[in-house]
């Protein structure tokens, strides 16, 4: 019954809905970026929506503008790059209970932005912080909010036009809220590049002032225990990444996998089926379900390439496939591919590798 | 205490399969099952109340057929089932789903007492936004806390609860007052198999069925496709690539032969990729 996208031989009778935008709703303009600053970091899947949202404007002929939330003192440099990154105006509000992120002050604070600014499109990664703030926003708003997109652009009516994977990822679906502003959308890490920073670059800032006192605001942050760095799998930034599925047979030809992974400095990961297993720990996963990477190689041994699998390593500049079966539907997305056992090419792979980066280090060293 | 679930009945998307000519979905046949995510919710709810006394209600709106999820809940110890169903609800997104299942709250507070906390799933397995939680949480004014790893601190006769929340680089110690709105991350734990007596229970046990009516939601035009603000204009599969992927030469070839030729292709398209490798990586 909730399972809202229709099939299209069911025939969506709704989407011929044309945009009838209410009059008062026709003075929101402009494309947001919520630039999520945590721990004096702003996470990279918000220049990442700079980099989609300066794409939307260019196309609307509107302003692109970051809106940055943080203690006082705090918001300096994500204001400086809002703008190396392709931003017009960067919103920033200060305020000792907006230094670390929780719901209650900071669904106050967007909202109170939304309804004075009036954009027209906002934009948030999907993390833990964009998706938790996205659906209180949305909700105080009354608008419509697009989940984990993979992909944004506008219509020729200037529409926001979210794509996502719909049905477990079997399929894309493309939502609007052509009659609702702003339109809200999440947009996953790494489905889209970081844009190149131009230094130097400047806007407009506008400071905005809110009252929030301390006692009004009931859940209390006691501490932060940071994660450790050992073992912590970086998959979704990393330059390489080596992985393997169920072609690998078992747990201990996994070790070929990260044997490869030693020699090249890559991340290593996996299809879900070997999560599933144990065979590899969950924030190893590569897909729609786990992480989606944007890695310069991406090797795939024994990986048939489930629709689920591929959108998540779409976004790698050379795939190479290893697998048995030459009608894998990996090779539909691979641009190498090798049909063989991986198990016996992973530890020749190795070794080649070994051979020659050795060479070349020596070759490098001596110039 | 009172404790109220939210769980929804889903395809089992592992095996829902596209028709390979009209690009539909082949629904046939699929078996339906409670959402995963939402039974790491339902498990820490029946351990809250193993602990502390009280009541687990466990609700969901759907076709009449979420029966068979509701039951299965009650197999697994929950109290009570409430299921809310009416051909108006169709075609709801987020946004309308979280006013239908904040008014079923409403009422089933109504009818056994106001719930101290609700919980939801991390996601769903079909819609997998992440939103309905957080939408019912405004929708009934409630504070919220996602992404939980564990409750560490739960204190029924101050009204407080402390739990570990998954933030970006580590974890958050929150601290917030009951009521309020979870969402337990995956793994978190073990749903229980369920006692002989459950089972026993739940077979006798009629499940609570509403129609939008009985659960008093009057406003229709705030349900299914009506109080729906997205819409879906567009569904279709993924695009293939122009091309197939370049196959190394295999056919009598050594392990050797192969991998030199597949390095050759690796530094052909990437060209800058041996030297950042011998810099970056260990030991070179
Ligand atoms: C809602 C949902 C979400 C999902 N999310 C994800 C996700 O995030 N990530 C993900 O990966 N999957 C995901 N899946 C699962 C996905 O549909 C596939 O089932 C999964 O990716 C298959 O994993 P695999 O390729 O390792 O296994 P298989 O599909 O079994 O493929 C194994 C491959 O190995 C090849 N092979 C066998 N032996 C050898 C050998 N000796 N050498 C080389 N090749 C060999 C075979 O030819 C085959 O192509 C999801 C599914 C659902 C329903
Ligand atoms: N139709 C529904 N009935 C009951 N609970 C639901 C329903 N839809 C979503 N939920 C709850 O909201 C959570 C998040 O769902 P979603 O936003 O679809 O990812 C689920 O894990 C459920 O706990």
């Amino acid at each position: 019954m909730v399972e809202k996208p229709k099939a299209p031989a069911a025939g969506n009778s709704r989407a011929n809905t044309k945009k009838e935008l209410p009059e008062h709703l026709k003075a929101y303009k402009h494309i947001w970026v919520m630039l999520e600053l945590e721990r004096g970091v702003v996470h990279p899947v918000s220049w990442e929506l700079m980099g989609e949202g300066r794409k939307l404007a260019d196309k609307l002929k509107v302003d692109l503008c970051g809106v940055v939330l943080g203690a006082p003192g705090t918001t300096d440099g994500a204001v400086a790059d809002c703008f190396g990154y392709g931003g017009d105006v960067c919103y920033v509000v200060e305020h000792p209970s907006l230094s670390d992120y929780r719901n209650e002050p900071y669904t106050k604070v967007m909202t109170e932005l939304v309804n004075k600014y009036q954009p027209e499109t906002l934009l948030l990664g999907a993390t833990n912080l964009g998706r938790d703030l996205a659906g209180s926003v949305a909700t105080t708003l009354l608008t419509g909010l697009t989940a984990d997109c993979t992909e944004l652009d506008v219509d020729a009516e200037g529409s926001l036009a979210a794509t996502r994977p719909t049905f477990g990822g079997s399929l894309l679906c493309t939502i609007f809220t052509l009659n609702y502003r702003p339109q809200m959308a999440t947009m996953r890490p790494r489905v889209a590049s970081v844009p190149l920073l131009t230094p130097g670059r400047t806007g407009r800032v506008i400071r905005h002032d809110v009252s929030l006192p301390e006692e009004d605001i009931i859940t209390k942050i006691l501490a932060f225990l940071p994660d450790g760095t050992t073992n912590k799998s970086n998959l979704a930034y990393a330059d390489i990444v080596v992985s393997g599925g169920l072609g690998m047979q078992n747990a201990d030809n996994y070790q070929l996998v990260r044997d490869l992974a030693g020699v090249l400095g890559a991340e290593w990961g996996g299809s879900r089926p070997l999560v599933q297993k144990g065979w590899i720990p969950t924030d190893r996963q590569i897909g729609q379900t786990g992480k989606t990477i944007r890695p310069r190689l991406y090797i795939a041994a024994g990986i048939s390439g489930a629709i689920q699998h591929r959108v998540g390593v779409e976004g790698a500049d050379l795939i190479v496939a290893i697998n048995t079966d030459k009608n894998a539907p990996i090779f539909d997305f691979a641009h190498v591919g090798i049909v063989a056992d991986a198990t016996k090419v992973l530890p020749a792979l190795t070794e080649t590798f070994r051979k020659r980066l050795a060479l070349a280090a020596t070759r490098s060293a001596a110039e | 205490m009172h404790i109220v679930v939210c769980v929804k009945q889903v395809p089992d998307s592992g095996q829902i399969r596209v028709h390979p000519v009209t690009n539909t979905i082949m629904r046939q046949g699929v078996p339906t099952i409670i959402n995963p995510y939402d039974l790491f919710s339902l498990e820490e709810a029946l351990r809250l109340r193993d602990k502390h006394g009280g009541e687990v209600t466990v609700v969901t709106m759907g076709p009449p057929m979420a029966d068979q999820a509701l039951r299965k809940c009650l197999t697994f110890g929950a109290d009570r089932a409430v299921l809310l169903t009416d051909r108006f609800f169709a075609g709801s997104d987020t946004l309308a789903t979280s006013y239908a299942l904040g008014q079923l709250i409403e009422k089933v507070s109504a009818t056994w007492g106001a719930p101290d906390i609700i919980f939801c799933g991390k996601q769903t397995i079909d819609g997998d936004t992440a939103q309905v939680g957080p939408g019912i949480a405004k929708r009934l004014n409630l504070l919220q806390l996602t992404y939980v790893q564990k409750i560490e601190d739960f204190d029924f006769d101050k009204k407080e609860i402390t739990v570990h929340r998954r933030a970006e680089g580590g974890i958050q110690v929150l601290k917030t007052k009951l009521p309020c709105l979870v969402t337990m991350l995956e793994g978190t734990n073990e749903m229980r198999r369920g006692t002989m007596a459950d089972a026993l229970r739940a077979a006798r046990a009629g499940i609570i069925t509403w129609s939008a009516a009985d659960a008093g939601i009057t406003n229709l035009a705030l349900c299914g496709l009506k109080g729906s603000p997205t819409i879906v204009k567009k569904v279709f599969a993924p695009p293939a690539r122009a091309e197939k992927a370049f196959q190394i030469e295999v056919a009598d070839k050594s392990y050797e032969d192969i991998c030199d030729a597949l390095l050759g292709e690796v530094y052909k398209r990437q060209p800058a990729l041996e030297q950042d490798m011998v810099k970056m990586a260990p030991g070179y």
